[in-house]
């Protein structure tokens, strides 16, 4: 698997979603997405990011382009410093939350993605990598 | 702060949602429109989301908050426009909009709003037939 184009964005802000959100639109319909298939990766993506900045004090967002023999797909990668998940089976529960939230932003956004991975570490942060093939 | 423009047509407020909302647009949005029915004495409200191309797990719980708000302060809500791809999206990530009434455009909301207050677009506080 070869990485063609990669990109690292902040996110600081709510208005910092609303950019991650373009970006996902940007990258997803340069790969010849479908409107649905970007929407799903949008969606997911603004999830991810509204994770990063309630419960990780903001953190980045890697984009990275891949390609296999005969796939080519969107890489995000959503990292923050914050102070981690204890249970991640009850975090990916829909309804679950420790916010203000639904608790659907975890299990959400792995419904609209192909590949989903979460590693977390209490005191050390949490890391969301999500996929989508075209 | 930017606000999004919220326009009356008689008893009924109307939203056309233009921009790509960030989370404290989304809240503007709630406090102003609760404002306004109080104000105006509003009994419907319309939301047009059509320019949205998406609306994730928060856009989706402040929806079904307004529409929970202005039922409490006697108006219907209705939300339009709902792409179909943002249809799909919604559902799969586990959001039904359930207690939102919808309906596909402007059209059928307006008839959805008369249907549900009797009350039609543009009769105003002045010799309105409501009740």
């Amino acid at each position: 698997m070869a990485v063609s184009k990669t990109d690292s964005v902040t996110v600081r802000s709510p208005t910092d979603i609303v950019l991650i959100r373009q970006a996902v639109r940007t990258w997803t319909a340069e790969l010849g997405f479908s409107l649905v298939d970007q929407t799903k990766m949008i969606t997911a993506a603004s999830e991810l990011a509204r994770n990063l900045l309630d419960y990780g004090g903001g953190g980045t967002v890697r984009f990275e382009v891949l390609h296999e023999v005969v796939k080519r797909g969107l890489r995000l990668t959503f990292e923050d410093q914050g102070p981690g998940i204890a249970d991640l089976d009850q975090a990916m529960t829909d309804g679950y939350t420790t916010g203000r939230g639904m608790g659907l932003g975890l299990g959400g956004a792995k419904r609209l993605v192909q590949e989903f991975e979460i590693a977390s570490r209490v005191g050390a942060g949490t890391r969301v990598t999500i996929t989508r093939w075209k | 702060m930017e606000h999004i423009p919220i326009l009356h047509m008689g008893r009924f407020l109307l939203v056309t949602i233009q921009v790509d909302m960030h989370d404290r647009l989304v809240m503007a949005l709630q406090e102003d429109l609760t404002n306004r029915i109080t104000e105006v004495g509003a009994r419907g409200v319309l939301i047009d989301i059509s320019a949205l191309d998406m609306v994730d797990s928060f856009i989706g719980r402040t929806i079904g908050d307004i529409a929970s708000m202005s039922r409490v302060l006697d108006a219907e809500t209705v939300v339009v426009g709902i792409r179909p791809a943002v249809a799909i999206t919604l559902v799969e990530l586990g959001l039904t909009l359930s207690g939102v009434r919808t309906a596909l455009n402007v059209e059928r909301g307006m008839e959805l709003l008369r249907a549900a207050t009797g009350i039609r677009p543009g009769e105003g506080h002045d010799g309105g037939v409501e009740d």
